[in-house]
């Protein structure tokens, strides 16, 4: 299926997205816990449980690295077309309800097959991985303008109870990325346990601040069904809630594993690499320079683009946040992660080994000038004796 | 005297509208931009916020009320 448009200059452009047929399998990710489960009760082997993990972790990125890095974009004159393809946003709708599917079965297989402790553990990690989806899901949704859109990614949030997510996100996330008042930007030095730490409460707090201020412009406290951050709750806390009298108090720490899987560890490890290090200059003015391309770091890798949106072509995310997944552009020359998201996330559980990948080459963005590196102000000091002096910036006569 | 002018996000193209407001972010029909916080984002993309706007178009009109 091709798309023809016209260019400035009159000559007519085509364009085939190759990917637009795998991008349906967007709705597959989702089950595979679901998969692993009627394979295990098929032949009895528990490992399945646990295959959701292995596929995320190891078979993602050996997939990503066997394939040729995509950096191919369409051109801009097929974009509004490609935007308005509803087939793409479909793939996204579609989702939402997958994600329900998949909590509510493995809280039924968990609540009545009897298992072993490991296998719980394997579920509910596995399910915290595609729950950590849907917060991506929740992501592309929710930064579009449509209110079907909008109310999908609340929907989606609410299933992994991360609701809030929808507000402090945009508002809050993409106004103050790459700068110190950042909850959601990891700063050099930083390890991801001291950064979540510092993120999950950072963010609850913001959310419920931004909300508070937009209730009171309209004289309204914030205790009110209007309040949307108390929205999609008014979705989780029944559908916990009914899961735990369904199926006993094994809904407690089956629950409680996934949720926090899927804000650890795939939310809190999405925003820890996303710009980790990198930082905005700040004006005479006394405001940040605004959000550049190099502000982000980017992955071309194939498989795991695919399963996340494209939010691994990051930079362009920041740079047009209402611009649709199936649009959004690499370019060259721009901060690049060595691998895709799912193989950085095993990384950064393991800060010696992150920081051995990439500390220097957040040195190497910044030209050595450790004034320009969001750095964590307890490590500055022995960061800057390890990898050189800062760079004093001689005074303009 | 019942100016009204329009200012769009130089980011994503939003425009807020006088005459709309933005009732949602709690800025009925109406509210002038002079009212609106210097501190607040686009609605839209929440890039920039309102000093990075750019006056559209003002325009005159004369006073309808009721009608």
């Amino acid at each position: 299926m091709s798309i023809q448009a016209v260019a400035a200059d009159g000559h007519s452009v085509l364009y085939t997205d190759r990917r637009r047929w795998l991008w349906s399998l967007s709705l597959v990710w989702p089950l595979l816990p679901v998969a692993g489960c009627l394979l295990a009760r098929h032949d009895g082997n528990v490992l399945w449980y646990w295959s959701t993990l292995i596929v995320w972790y190891l078979l993602v990125p050996i997939i990503d690295h066997l394939l040729p890095a995509d950096r191919s974009n369409p051109p801009p004159e097929v974009v509004p077309q490609l935007d308005a393809d509803r087939y793409y946003r479909l793939l996204t709708y579609l989702t939402v309800p997958i994600h329900y599917l998949t909590l509510i079965y493995c809280a039924w297989v968990v609540g009545t097959q009897h298992l072993p402790w490991y296998a719980i553990l394997g579920l509910a990690l596995s399910v915290g991985v595609v729950n950590g989806l849907a917060i991506n899901t929740g992501h592309e949704l929710g930064h579009k303008t449509t209110s079907t859109e909008r109310w999908l990614a609340k929907t989606v949030l609410a299933v992994v109870g991360y609701g809030h997510f929808f507000i402090e996100h945009n508002k809050g996330h993409h106004k103050d990325v790459a700068t110190p008042e950042d909850p959601a930007s990891s700063r050099m030095g930083e390890n991801i346990y001291v950064f979540a730490c510092r993120e999950i409460p950072g963010a609850m707090r913001r959310a419920w601040a931004t909300e508070r201020t937009r209730l009171a412009r309209s004289q309204q406290g914030p205790w009110t069904l209007q309040n949307e951050v108390l929205q999609p709750l008014l979705i989780t806390i029944p559908l916990y809630l009914g899961l735990v009298i369904a199926f006993g108090w094994i809904m407690l720490p089956f629950l409680l594993i996934q949720a926090f899987w899927g804000w650890f560890g795939i939310l809190s490890s999405a925003n820890y690499i996303e710009h980790y290090g990198l930082l905005r200059q700040r004006r005479e003015n006394g405001r940040y320079e605004p959000c550049q391309p190099y502000h982000s770091w980017n992955s071309n890798h194939v498989m795991s683009n695919l399963i996340l949106f494209n939010l691994q072509r990051h930079s362009d995310h920041h740079a047009n946040p209402t611009r649709r997944y199936q649009s959004l552009r690499a370019f060259d020359d721009l901060p690049e992660l060595p691998s895709g998201y799912p193989l950085m996330f095993a990384l950064a559980l393991v800060p010696p080994l992150w920081f051995a990948m990439m500390d220097h080459r957040v040195v190497a963005w910044a030209r050595g000038d450790f004034n320009l590196i969001n750095v964590q102000a307890s490590e500055r000091a022995r960061l800057i004796a390890r990898y050189g002096q800062p760079i004093v910036q001689a005074p303009t006569p | 005297m019942n100016d009204t002018a329009q200012f769009r996000c130089p980011g994503c193209g939003y425009v807020y509208d006088e005459r709309l407001g933005h009732p949602h972010e709690g800025f009925p029909p109406g509210t002038r931009w002079q009212e609106i916080p210097d501190d607040w984002a686009c609605p839209d993309c929440a890039v920039r916020q309102k000093t990075d706007f750019l006056l559209l178009a003002a325009e005159r009109k004369e006073a309808t009320i009721g009608g």
